[in-house]
């Protein structure tokens, strides 16, 4: 009789894990790194690791559903002779023409206006769909300067100036040459079908000295009526808004690393910048130092996806919050009714993140004139009103759950943490306790 | 308030509304040059003691001509769309940036970034421009009587650039169809910039360019062409080399 080991399980490496696998066999085939849209998919510390602390006896709650609780913003109030007044304190993020098709700017306008808040133009220049659509918009100056122009500048309700982006701090982009159709070609004064580079600094400024001279520009243009944000990717976020202040911007835009992108590399995607959680109490505290804590508005983005997120990241300090990939979530981006599509694609509903390759079943990210029709820009707008009314409600129930008759009436003392992870990130004490770590203690 | 506004006289003898800086601000200039409308017969400006200020001029969009005595500071002019500005000494960074259409014309020397990411109009420089001169343009024309410094043209979409001097270092990195004239020697080429082939319609644009910008006594024949060899127009990793 022969003897036989007794079978062992396999066991797979928890560093080298199926998906490292196939990266690293892809990266052996292509000779070429994975370049894709959307923000981070690793797990990192967010804002599921805070909780509200409702009120019992040491703090009164407001009636549900009765007692006002106000959700109004106003954004632009250091400098601007027109600040920006929103109904809810959550904006649409920056989203390119170009990345996204003339439909979906049409509906991100249509949603945003129903719900009294403000989109975000982007790489692409200003169209006539978003501005047409849009009551209050937001143009942004980026380094690439693709489509910027003095009556664009004109015609929009502020300026935001792109320093970084939460995905990509330091990094540029690239457009590629398959979704460059005739309009995205004109608009960025490039010839149809070649590979459209953004840059990753302002060609004509080189530090915070200049950035302060061309905000000055960039008000004396648009004399002094509209409010300019200056949006940087969450990297360092103390310093960055620090010089942003003293460079004079209205309002700062931090945008942590689960923010989206157009397209960009993966290592990069995963690998650079801090999570949105880590970034506001920085950003926060830069101000507060400064003695601008509500003086200049903080905006913060990067993975805020329900009213919870909104209330929390109100709480730790900021002003408003933007969305950019939940937006697109609420037009129908990898709906799973595009199934079968997104199989034939290498993908799930879920997953599909490559934006840049312009076939997007759900007609959003691309510049295919077939699959754009695909998105109604009326029912597509509705979708992402009824998904912003939503969020302010969760947002404004919890609020009075914690006493407070407006959203920025929240503050660090409604939260704690459920990691020590969480609590040292976001200033607040670890859950049963009254650690902060890095903190004395009360 | 803005300055010693025009008499009907004056402006029949050709007078031009003067702005003196050492009297009034750069607000009340450029909202003042903001509020003219088409037709406007206040087409002659004259802005005096200028001393370096930032932002003079910028963002006008009415056919007028502006005359600064003086030199100025960052941003002169940035975003010009119809008018003609002349700065009658030297200009600080950025002179020019975005211009739409119109022209600017530097008499002394520019500093870096002159007409960056301009899109139209025509942009002259009389003495030297430093580094990046044209960086990111995208259909300005810029003539330079000078020499410019390192980095000029970089990832420059259209347009022309003429050098009747010296280029920098690495001129036209990364360029896209804006078209590169230089008389002089150039230092070093950026990444798929290369020498190309004078044709006679490069000659006839050339001098064309010549003679919008009043340059007398140069033929276009004694200039070479740089543009782009587009290789890295779509990525390529056999090109990993040249990022």
């Amino acid at each position: 009789m022969t003897y036989r080991n007794p079978p062992t399980t396999p066991r797979k490496s928890a560093t080298f894990d199926d998906y490292t696998l196939s990266e690293i066999r892809r990266a052996a085939a292509t000779g070429i790194y994975d370049i894709r849209g959307a923000g981070a998919k690793r797990k990192l510390p967010h804002f599921d690791d805070l909780l509200f602390l409702g009120a019992s006896i040491s703090r009164y709650p407001l009636e549900g559903y009765r007692e006002r609780c106000d959700t109004s913003v106003v954004l632009g109030t250091r400098h601007a002779r027109k600040p920006i007044e929103l109904k809810i304190p959550i904006t649409i993020a920056g989203m390119s023409f170009g990345s996204l098709s003339g439909p979906a700017k049409e509906a991100l306008g249509r949603g945003a206006t129903l719900s009294g808040t403000s989109t975000t133009t982007g790489d692409g220049g200003m169209t006539e769909e978003e501005r047409g659509h849009s009551k209050t918009l937001v143009y942004q100056y980026l380094p690439s300067r693709y489509g910027m122009n003095p009556r664009d500048l004109r015609r929009a309700d502020a300026i935001e100036v792109v320093v970084g982006q939460g995905a990509k701090p330091g990094g540029g982009g690239m457009l590629l040459g398959q979704k460059i159709s005739d309009r995205v070609a004109e608009m960025r004064t490039l010839p149809k079908g070649i590979d459209q580079r953004s840059a990753s600094r302002h060609p004509d400024w080189t530090g915070p000295d200049d950035l302060e001279i061309k905000i000055l520009e960039l008000r004396e243009i648009t004399d002094w009526e509209k409010p300019i944000y200056v949006k940087v990717g969450g990297a360092r976020p103390y310093y960055d808004t620090a010089l942003a202040v003293k460079a004079g911007a209205d309002v700062v835009v931090v945008d942590g690393m689960q923010g989206g992108t157009a397209a960009t590399q993966e290592v990069f995607i995963e690998n650079v910048g801090q999570p949105t959680l880590a970034c506001i109490r920085p950003a926060v505290q830069a101000l507060q130092d400064l003695g601008m804590h509500r003086k200049v508005q903080l905006i913060v983005s990067g993975g805020i996806r329900n009213g919870a997120d909104v209330a929390k990241a109100l709480a730790l300090g900021v002003d408003a919050v933007s969305i950019g990939t939940a937006a697109l979530v609420a037009l129908g981006d990898n709906d799973p009714r595009w199934e079968a599509e997104y199989n034939a694609l290498g993908t799930t509903a879920g997953a599909y993140d490559d934006w840049h390759e312009g076939r997007d079943p759900a007609g959003i990210t691309t510049q295919d004139p077939e699959l754009m029709k695909r998105v109604d820009p009326i029912a597509a707008g509705r979708r992402l009103a009824n998904y912003l009314k939503v969020m302010t409600l969760e947002a404004q129930t919890i609020a009075r759950a914690c006493g407070k008759n407006s959203l920025h009436n929240l503050e660090p003392e409604d939260l704690v943490a459920l990691s020590i992870e969480a609590a040292a990130m976001a200033g607040v004490p670890l859950a049963g306790t009254n650690w902060i770590p890095g903190k004395n203690g009360f | 308030m803005p300055a010693t506004p025009m008499s009907k006289a004056e402006r029949e003898q050709g007078h031009a509304r003067v702005f003196d800086l050492s009297q009034h601000s750069l607000r009340e200039l450029n909202q003042a040059l903001h509020q003219l409308t088409p037709g406007s017969n206040e087409t002659a400006w004259e802005v005096l003691n200028p001393k370096g200020s930032h932002s003079v001029a910028v963002g006008v969009d009415q056919p007028v001509s502006i005359d600064v005595r003086g030199s100025v500071g960052y941003y002169c002019a940035g975003m010009n769309d119809g008018a003609t500005i002349t700065v009658h000494g030297s200009a600080g960074p950025g002179v020019g940036e975005n211009m739409m259409s119109g022209s600017i014309v530097i008499k002394g020397d520019a500093s870096q970034y002159a007409g960056a990411t301009g899109r139209g109009g025509l942009l002259v420089i009389e003495g030297n421009a430093s580094s990046r001169c044209g960086i990111s343009m995208k259909g300005i024309d810029i003539v330079v009587h000078g020499n410019i410094g390192h980095m000029s043209a970089f990832m420059a979409q259209s347009g022309n650039l003429v050098v009747l001097g010296d280029a920098g270092d690495a001129l036209g990195d990364s360029i896209y169809e804006a078209r590169l004239f230089v008389r002089g020697k150039v230092e070093s080429l950026g990444a798929d910039c290369i020498a190309k082939e004078m044709r006679p319609e490069h000659i006839e644009l050339l001098q064309g360019l010549l003679d919008k910008a009043g340059v007398t006594g140069v033929k276009a024949s004694e200039f070479k062409r740089y543009g782009s060899a587009r290789k890295l127009y779509n990525f390529n990793i056999d090109n990993a080399d040249a990022y």
